[in-house]
């Protein structure tokens, strides 16, 4: 393909219309129902250890951070307030889709970019099978699904190690510890940070299919297109991140404001 | 019995790059053909253009009725029912077993059951000769066996065109023997039409009933094996001899000093043309033709020594003055006006009438010994 300045326009279209490609086959029988179980379940078989891994440091530091920032201006008694707030609205997703893109995505690309070079994608379509169909949707489902799951897990992990770490290590008051999260924290943020989680899932999922269905020039290329993927990916997180933030604090009331 | 596929005016380009342009040619329906050409002339990509995996950028490909580079992705789905295709290396799913492997087509498309699908699987394991290994993953089998249960999983949907990509590519002399009988008697069961992508001379000198040649990014000549095979044509006739004299050279074309230091050298006699392949059971083909039929209908006399063991009469031989036998391009005038039928003795009807057959050769403009011929203008 030439050069031309066009070219990551182009690029950015045909993910784009790829990505409509997957919305349609969402809809369309038969669904891959043994597919999605495996690809869900390999998909939490990869992350669900890291997650958590990660997710007990990152709330502990989020404490350390605002245990010693609370002290100084002197509001001890909110600090499980904004740990929770912290930690259910913006840590849980984003750690889950760092993991979710970083683990799960480059499997998925990595799987789907090896069979690509090996012509089993092409052979597939010659049995007259859309690999979109066939192996895109249920992976781009259960990367949702497991996303879904996933940042409940990492809510619930960091929220204890917030409390551990706050009560145990900090001398923090279990009482002000819960009562002050509740005077701040509304389901709608659980809520939205389980929404992040899963279209953070979708776009994780979506990106590594394409780069890996795209994947050519042999084994290197797999690796490039793991590597793009992720890379990608994470841009894209971040990006979509802040816009459902923004439009979040514009559309949910906050409470006590 | 098979489909015929009618390939018009196909051009295909990677960017600025031309893979091919104008290649023209009609693969009848239930006959087999190898395409040949040198390494990198694009016979891959003229393979995948065909089942629609790449689009051309002009062009049509008629199948069944339909122009394949036209029609909606749907369609296309179900146009790929009729097609088996053999991928280099058998192109099987690295996650399932033989077994699964083969099962896959059947329990995507059909409503079989498993005992169905079953009874299937096993005797096309066993026509591959592959009995006993279904639960072996690809990654544990030789590459012949890998490219010999790709055929049978791209048989089970007893496609009407079957499709090999270099089937003879990493396999033994004697493995490819097996393979092409196999092609062969194969396509004496189902009667699929049959292409074969290759760079084995020997597999292009006896399976085929037609050959064409890729070259310089244009479709050289099409038409039925005994033309090539006795065609003068300086391309044609490297190729199909593996020889060093002629127009195609180590990377590319040769350029022109190569050619003029050439050009005192004797091209010597072309060999003798090879018996075809038959079923291994010695039952005709549908679409098969006793030996020398087409040279006889074009009065052309084949060099001496070929149809070992048949004791045809082809009016100008024997003479033993070395004449040179073979003919320059295609014998455009005689075909068009010369008799279609022949006189099968032991062939049923055959069902393609030669100037169809022929269409794609007749059109290429007649091309001087010493220049290589171009595409159809």
């Amino acid at each position: 393909m030439a050069v031309s300045p066009l070219a990551p326009v182009r690029g950015a279209g045909e993910f784009f219309a790829f990505s409509l490609d997957v919305l349609r086959g969402l809809f369309k029988r038969p669904f891959q129902g043994a597919e999605f179980i495996q690809q869900a379940w390999f998909i939490a078989s990869v992350t669900i250890l890291p997650t958590a891994l990660v997710s007990i440091p990152f709330g502990a530091v989020l404490a350390l951070q605002i245990g010693n920032l609370t002290k100084q201006i002197g509001a001890q008694s909110f600090t499980g307030a904004v740990a929770v707030l912290g930690v259910v609205r913006e840590a849980s997703p984003i750690v889950t889709a760092l993991l979710i893109a970083g683990a799960g995505g480059s499997a998925i690309c990595a799987d789907l970019g090896s069979r690509k070079i090996r012509d089993e994608i092409d052979a597939m379509e010659v049995l007259g099978i859309s690999p979109i169909a066939r192996l895109v949707v249920p992976r781009v489902l259960a990367t949702m699904l497991v996303a879904f799951f996933l940042n409940g897990l990492v809510a619930v992990v960091g929220v204890m190690g917030g409390y551990f770490f706050n009560v145990v290590l900090q001398g923090g008051t279990p009482g002000a510890y819960l009562a002050s999260f509740t005077a701040l924290a509304q389901l709608p943020d659980l809520y939205v940070g389980q929404l992040k989680a899963v279209i953070f899932g979708m776009i994780a999922a979506l990106v590594a299919s394409y780069k890996g269905l795209n994947a050519q020039g042999g084994p290197k290329g797999v690796g490039d297109a793991v590597n793009q993927s992720v890379v990608i990916s994470f841009m894209l997180l971040f990006l979509v991140n802040f816009i459902i933030t923004a439009v979040y604090f514009q559309v949910v009331p906050q409470k006590g404001g | 019995m098979g489909v015929e596929i009618k390939v018009e005016n196909l051009t295909k380009r990677f960017g600025k790059q031309t893979i091919w342009e104008n290649v023209s040619l009609t693969l009848p329906a239930g006959e087999i053909s190898v395409l040949l050409g040198p390494s990198g002339t694009g016979k891959s990509v003229f393979l995948k253009t065909l089942i629609g995996l790449l689009k051309p950028e002009n062009g049509s490909i008629v199948i069944d009725g339909k122009d394949i580079t036209k029609i909606r992705e749907k369609e296309l789905y179900q146009i790929r029912k009729l097609f088996g295709v053999l991928f280099q290396d058998g192109a099987l799913f690295g996650s399932q077993n033989l077994y699964d492997n083969i099962a896959f087509p059947l329990r995507e498309h059909t409503k079989k059951s498993e005992k169905e699908i079953r009874d299937i699987v096993t005797e096309k394991l066993e026509i591959t000769g592959l009995s006993g290994t279904e639960k072996k993953l690809p990654g544990e089998i030789s590459g012949g066996m890998r490219k010999r249960a790709g055929l049978a999983r791209a048989l089970v949907l007893d496609p009407e065109i079957l499709l090999f990509d270099e089937p003879d590519s990493g396999l033994d002399p004697v493995r490819t023997a097996y393979l092409n009988q196999l092609i062969v008697d194969l396509n004496a069961q189902i009667k699929a039409t049959i292409l074969i992508v290759t760079h084995d001379i020997n597999t292009a000198r006896t399976v085929p009933d037609n050959i064409g040649l890729l070259y310089r990014r244009h479709l050289a000549m099409f038409g039925p094996r005994e033309m090539l095979l006795s065609s003068n044509e300086p391309v044609v006739r490297q190729f199909l001899n593996a020889q060093r004299e002629g127009p195609i050279g180590m990377a590319e074309e040769k350029d022109a000093g190569e050619l003029e230091s050439e050009k005192g050298k004797e091209l010597g006699v072309l060999p003798p043309i090879p018996l075809q392949l038959e079923t291994s059971d010695g039952r005709p083909r549908a679409t098969q033709r006793p030996p020398g039929s087409w040279l006889r209908e074009n009065g052309i006399v084949p060099p001496e020594g070929s149809f070992p063991g048949l004791d045809l009469d082809f009016g100008g031989k024997g003479d033993g003055s070395g004449a040179p036998v073979g003919h320059g391009g295609d014998p455009e005038g005689e075909l068009d006006g010369g008799p279609a039928t022949t006189t099968s003795l032991e062939s049923p009807v055959r069902v393609v009438d030669a100037p169809s057959r022929l269409r794609a050769g007749s059109r290429r403009p007649s091309s001087r010994p010493g220049r290589p011929p171009r595409g159809e203008g």
